[in-house]
């Protein structure tokens, strides 16, 4: 169903309800914003750079508080100041950072068995086994030795994501999984991301503004324009066939429509000069 | 109207930066007990900040034992008592320099470079990955840092005590030629190794508290962009070297006060 409304679901495993959040009173990123994400399900919100996705993440881990409204995993409220409360759900996701937050002094094998180490009393030997198939599924198992310093944009963002997934996590949240990734890369990872949800059952959240990846392997799609403002929110296929003008600009890269190009400024004439003269 | 609501959203800003760091420092602290029970990290800081401060630490004990040396003698050497020169550089170095100058080298060589790392692990969205896995940054990566410096400090004092004694006697008796044996025996007799060492290294374990979490606080409240990473390094540098001074006349108006 095509719309604003929420999705009939099943078992919603977040659920944003009513929420604000700006990071400081002048400005506004979600506005009353409400949404469901269903267990088991890849989930892509997609919208324009500064249209609030990534505070999205931020708020479901607990990251930031929302000024109101609520925001509940699995039946349980975040409360940002309850730590243990927000550890503990924490200790249930795995987060791929946009810009993969490796740690750089440690090698692509201690950056995916450092979650392992600090979180489990998993054997040495058991580890090793594990780092080297999380590796393997996303194609680096041959480069295990090297230093962070040492590794491409793209294969970062590959190692990001086997740390992310090092501990099987129950939600998997990508923020901007296919951002700077080569075409080859990008696929790949877009195949992964479908995979891992398949095979592990985990609920995935993809944060990402390119549509075709994101069409391609979503089960629900939702829409953002800025200030956090719901456009619409359907199965890919619905988006796609949508008639809607906004949604049309958006999933077809249209540089101009109801989204403006242009920030808003002054009259051209004016900024250069060329108004009346008195 | 509107310069008293300047000065008064002054003092709220300086008020609340104290406050953000006093409650810092109370999370430092409360994460110790974490950091202790697993050492080896504690361990692998030591060498980092400890061990590469040494090069720095020991030359400029061994010059500053020089200067002294050569210093005191012109001064003494006036009242016919050069012989006690021994004696001056040796409280000079254990009570005072040593901890201060160790002090102000540690926060321009191991401080920056704590903010920096911290920093940078902040704008490289690390310290937030630890967070969203569920581990404590304050006990996985600042309170192995602190407990290192807090170690790291009075070591390196007293080495660059040491050296400074060492290059002290190389001067007095090599070049001067002051009497070796007086040169340690009025030592022997005149310095109190708990009175005079003890508070030296009571000293410098207050300032190893100082500059650590001088350094680890604005590292980790730094603004995540290169200029707010430069901002925070020179800060620990101007902060840490005024605490250090400053607390270096209380401490030292406590402890020898009666003698």
């Amino acid at each position: 169903m095509l719309g604003k409304s929420l999705p009939e679901m099943s078992d919603t495993f977040i659920e944003i309800d009513h929420v604000t959040f700006g990071y400081d009173a002048s400005r506004t990123i979600l506005n009353d914003l409400s949404l469901r994400f269903e267990r088991g399900k890849v989930t892509a919100v997609l919208g324009g750079s500064g249209c609030g996705k990534t505070t999205l993440l931020r708020l479901i881990a607990g990251v930031h508080a929302a000024n109101s409204g609520r925001v509940i995993v699995d039946g349980e409220v975040v409360n940002v100041r309850d730590r243990a409360q927000l550890y503990r759900l924490r200790r249930r996701l795995g987060m791929l950072f946009q810009f993969g937050a490796l740690f750089t002094d440690l090698t692509v094998y201690e950056n995916v068995a450092f979650p392992m180490r600090e979180m489990t009393d998993l054997p040495e030997a058991l580890i090793h086994d594990l780092v080297l198939m999380k590796l393997n599924a996303v194609g680096l198992r041959g480069a295990s030795h090297l230093k962070i310093s040492e590794v491409s944009g793209g294969m970062a963002r590959r190692i990001a994501l086997a740390r992310a997934i090092a501990l099987d996590p129950e939600l998997i949240m990508y923020d901007e999984p296919f951002a700077g990734l080569d075409l080859i890369s990008m696929g790949v990872a877009a195949k992964l991301i479908r995979t891992l949800n398949d095979v592990t059952g985990a609920t995935s959240l993809v944060i990402s503004h390119d549509v075709p990846e994101c069409m391609a392997i979503s089960d629900w799609v939702i829409l953002l324009a800025g200030g956090g403002r719901l456009v619409a929110q359907g199965t890919p296929a619905e988006l796609m066939a949508s008639t809607d003008p906004e949604v049309r600009q958006f999933v077809r890269g249209e540089p101009d429509g109801p989204v403006k190009f242009h920030y808003p400024a002054r009259e051209m004439a004016d900024d250069f000069g060329l108004g009346v003269q008195p | 109207m509107n310069v008293l609501a300047l000065i008064g959203a002054r003092a709220l800003s300086v008020f609340r930066g104290w406050g953000r760091a006093a409650l810092f420092f109370r999370d430092l602290l409360l994460a110790v007990p974490a950091a202790l029970r697993r050492f080896g990290l504690v361990v692998t800081q030591i060498h980092a900040i400890g061990n590469r401060s040494l090069v720095i630490i020991l030359a400029s004990g061994a010059a500053v034992g020089f200067v002294l040396a050569l210093q005191m003698y012109y001064a003494l050497v006036n009242y016919g008592a050069a012989e006690s020169l021994g004696l001056v550089v040796n409280l000079s170095l254990v009570r005072e320099l040593g901890p201060v100058v160790t002090a102000l080298l540690f926060a321009g060589r191991a401080g920056t470079s704590l903010t920096a790392e911290i920093g940078l692990m902040k704008a490289g969205e690390q310290i937030a990955a630890l967070e969203l896995m569920a581990i404590d940054p304050r006990q996985r990566v600042l309170a192995p840092r602190f407990l290192a410096g807090l170690v790291s400090m009075p070591l390196l004092a007293i080495l660059f005590s040491a050296v400074g004694i060492l290059g002290a006697w190389l001067v007095a008796v090599g070049l001067i030629g002051i009497d070796p044996g007086n040169f340690w025996s009025i030592q022997q007799n005149g310095v109190d190794v708990w009175r005079d060492v003890g508070n030296g290294v009571v000293k410098s374990t207050v300032f190893g508290i100082i500059c650590t979490s001088v350094a680890l606080y604005q590292g980790y409240e730094t603004e995540a962009t290169p200029e707010g990473v430069a901002y925070a390094t020179t800060r620990t540098v101007v902060i840490s070297s005024l605490a250090v001074l400053g607390m270096d006349f209380i401490l030292t108006a406590l402890m020898f006060s009666t003698r």
